[in-house]
């Protein structure tokens, strides 16, 4: 059996500095939001001439007087991602592009996707995503809340709370970019997570039936090693899986899968981690959820 | 829960061989055959443009207001009332009388039966809603006269996009209307919307007015510019024909001088009273305006009774094709603006398919020999379910005709990472029980019925959060919200039948090996 709560308060200490780190980053560098939250053009743009690289694309288009125009490389050598916020919001500002790097380069390249973001659906897409992930947030509250105690809604929430903050701040820290993708990213790790947790707590629970007379301490170790290797194998096949879906499904979900692989890892952890060290310091034991079911 | 009536194996077979079929479906190409739902790629797959309109209603609220004040004026001056100092402002017009008859005039636009005041029973409310502001008298649209202004100015603008881009004839566009004042045109297989958004970007508010030099005319005039944006006239306020009494328009190329032109054709009222006012003035300038814009100004020579007639004013092929597609078409309520648009090229969608399908294949031969390594012969149960998972959930995606984008590939291949959880849930729970219990059948039994609340509880979660994005998202991510929660009863089903099916016969056959898990 490994000796997990030999290291709950070093872990508790660990997170609980993750955390503030994070929150420091997304208060005050804050995140990158995409044009989906943010408003503005984006094209993908795949050349087929050399001439064209991220520097001339660059001048061409800062001649344009786009305002703030980003140029990236995007996956394979010759596609290319360009950004800008269209300030002037110019109605047929695709067809001016089009035409101006027609004129400079020839017929060379081709615009594989054009994105285009009104200040007013931004908003409304970025209101909508907080709101959805509040939303899944309170459900899984109610839904913890409904199938245990007190005790072990404030554990899965905190674990919750944790591995939201933690991954966005990482986002913030990496410059990373949030878009549609990432919100949904984000409320599969909420609901990841939390079936991580449940597992776990599942356990807590039938051993406190079981034993009175082993403590909380010793029991929340005891049910973590129980369900270890399901905890394991599951977290390995999802992280398969994002990691294939990382490298071979394309640039445009390289964003999504890339945070929902930190999300499973933190998912893994705080379940381990910090869910139990909840249920250690509010002193569980086999009376909270015998009190429980008298009620009932 | 190992034992299994002869008659539940017969129908989880059916039921396999059933989604087995219906998602094979999806690899032949023809539709002939009896069953023909297939599941839909998404613009995202496919390639398409995705165009979300939004309506700029000031205008109408404007116009109306208009109509109103001008209505209000005659209204009451037949009742003896004058109405002074009438104000038409943003939102609302402000008018004065005599504080005797302020009563009254309220009364009268709160009246129910009001002949002024449009009053909608069903909403309980009227189209205006009028408040003493002390000095002066306030009308302004109800909230309720607000909506259903913008509800109809809607439906007339979804009427009309679909209209234009039918004329265009893309394939299978779908014209759909969002809040109260959006409509969204998903347009698969198009990759270039320049044209499009130009067509959808005018409102064709086509009107045939007198040009009046000396800017004298009874009915006001107000100075337009031409289309080159060089020249501008003085054009009466008075309208002799609008788009409204077009029968046709068609692009025709005049062989005396050699122009593309667009010619029409006018309705019986249209060319009774074009025939009249050209009869009375000839010699004068006839202007063409388009959405506030001078096309052309001829003269006119002679009676033009016959009811068609020609416009010229420098027109392209391509130019005149599209303004007698517009006029054809008839004018939008109200100007459309471009909120959001997302493109996606056909071979870039194709790219996304490969890349998808790749990652697909990867991640599951990864998930397929782990578990086979962890698990030996549960390894291969818990794999056949995963593949009967996969085909199921396709099939179930088919049944549904449902929308397949690149986040929901992603969505399947996320289910086949987390889908094992069940099995391996109830195999770790088996190995448990294996240690104080000899009994294989037992063990299996129990292990089962442990375990369902842990599966049970780990799956919520997941449906839960599929659920909310299902209804927050849009798009792509709600293709991704669909697999996912798809996924997760298909899992189920084949983790509960069909794995337990084979592990029970496996078991059956076993049951007094030691170390069987």
């Amino acid at each position: 059996m490994i000796k997990f709560n030999k290291f709950y308060t070093q872990f508790n200490i660990i997170s609980l500095v993750l955390v503030i780190i994070s929150l420091g980053f997304l208060i005050f560098k804050g995140l990158n939001f995409g044009i989906d939250f943010k408003g503005g053009t984006l094209i993908e743009l795949r050349s087929s001439d050399n001439k064209i690289n991220v520097t001339s694309l660059r001048d061409n288009l800062n001649q344009m007087d786009l305002g703030d125009v980003s140029v990236k490389k995007f996956g394979n050598d010759q596609d290319y991602l360009v950004k800008f916020e269209n300030k002037d919001k110019k109605k047929d500002i695709i067809e001016e592009i089009k035409f101006n790097l027609d004129k400079s380069f020839g017929n060379d390249f081709d615009f594989r996707r054009v994105e285009n973001v009104g200040p007013k659906v931004s908003e409304e897409l970025l209101r909508s995503g907080i709101i959805a992930i509040s939303v899944s947030l309170a459900i899984m509250l109610i839904y913890i809340w409904i199938r245990f105690e007190w005790q072990f809604s404030l554990g899965a929430i905190i674990a919750l709370f944790h591995d939201v903050i933690v991954t966005l701040g990482l986002f913030s820290l990496l410059s990373l970019e949030i878009n549609l993708s990432i919100i949904a990213a984000v409320l599969t790790i909420v609901g990841y997570s939390m079936n991580d947790t449940v597992v776990i707590f599942d356990r807590v629970r039938e051993n406190l039936r079981k034993y009175s007379d082993i403590k909380i301490f010793e029991l929340t170790n005891i049910s973590i090693n129980e369900t270890l290797s399901r905890t394991l194998i599951t977290s390995v096949t999802t992280l398969l899986a994002l990691f294939s879906i990382f490298f071979f499904g394309g640039e445009i979900l390289k964003g999504f899968s890339l945070a929902m692989i930190f999300g499973v890892i933190f998912g893994t952890y705080s379940s381990i981690y910090i869910a139990n060290t909840v249920l250690v310091r509010l002193n569980v034991s086999q009376r909270t959820i015998l009190k429980e079911e008298e009620k009932i | 829960m190992l034992y299994f009536s002869k008659l539940r194996i017969i129908l989880v077979s059916l039921i396999c061989l059933f989604f087995i079929f219906v998602a094979s479906n999806n690899l032949f190409n023809q539709d002939n055959r009896f069953f023909d739902k297939k599941i839909n790629l998404g613009l995202d797959l496919q390639g398409g443009s995705y165009l979300l309109l939004e309506i700029d209603n000031k205008p109408v609220i404007q116009q109306k207001l208009q109509n109103i004040s001008s209505s209000i004026r005659s209204y009451f001056k037949e009742k003896g009332i004058r109405i002074g100092n009438l104000n038409l402002l943003d939102n609302k017009i402000t008018f004065n009388v005599e504080e005797k008859f302020k009563q009254s005039i309220i009364d009268e636009f709160q009246d129910e039966n009001s002949n002024i005041n449009p009053y909608y029973p069903r909403f309980n409310s009227h189209q205006f809603e009028i408040i003493d502001s002390g000095s002066v008298l306030e009308l302004s649209f109800s909230k309720q006269g607000l909506v259903e202004l913008k509800t109809s100015s809607q439906d007339q603008a979804l009427e009309i996009v679909r209209r234009r881009i039918d004329e265009i004839g893309t394939n299978e566009p779908n014209i759909l209307k969002r809040g109260n004042d959006r409509v969204l045109v998903e347009l698969p297989g198009l990759d270039d919307p320049a044209r499009i958004k130009t067509l959808l970007g005018k409102t064709a508010n086509l009107t045939f007015r007198f040009v009046s030099k000396n800017n004298q005319d009874s009915f006001g005039s107000e100075k337009l510019q031409y289309e080159d944006g060089l020249n501008e006239d003085y054009v009466s306020k008075r309208i002799i024909l609008s788009g409204d009494n077009l029968l046709d328009a068609q692009p025709r190329m005049n062989n005396q001088t050699n122009e593309t032109v667009v010619s029409f054709t006018l309705d019986r009222v249209g060319a009774k009273r074009f025939g009249k006012a050209t009869s009375s003035n000839i010699g004068r300038q006839l202007a063409i305006v388009l959405d506030g814009k001078i096309i052309s100004a001829p003269v006119v020579r002679d009676t033009i009774a016959s009811g068609s007639g020609q416009i010229s004013g420098g027109f392209t092929f391509q130019s005149a094709t599209d303004l007698a597609l517009l006029l054809r078409s008839g004018a939008l309520p109200a100007p459309l603006y471009i909120i959001e648009e997302r493109t996606v090229g056909p071979d870039l969608g194709q790219d996304s398919i490969n890349a998808g399908m790749i990652a697909l294949a990867i991640g599951f031969l990864l998930v397929i020999i782990y578990m086979f390594f962890k698990y030996k012969t549960f390894g291969l149960i818990t794999n056949i379910t995963l593949i009967t998972n996969l085909i199921i959930l396709l099939g179930v995606l088919t049944l549904f005709e449902a929308t397949l984008t690149l986040p929901g590939i992603a969505g399947i291949i996320l289910t086949v990472g987390m889908a094992v959880d069940a099995n391996v849930l109830i195999f770790e729970r088996i190995k448990e029980e294996l240690k104080n219990e000899k009994n294989n059948i037992i063990a299996f039994d129990s292990g089962y019925t442990k375990s369902r609340t842990a599966i049970l509880d780990a799956n919520i979660t997941t449906l839960l959060a599929a659920v909310i994005l299902f209804f927050m998202g849009s798009g792509p991510i709600k293709g991704f919200s669909i697999t996912l929660g798809v996924g997760i009863f298909t899992t189920l089903f084949s983790v509960y039948f069909i794995a337990r099916l084979f592990t029970a016969i496996y078991v059956l056959r076993n049951k007094d090996k030691e170390a069987l898990i």
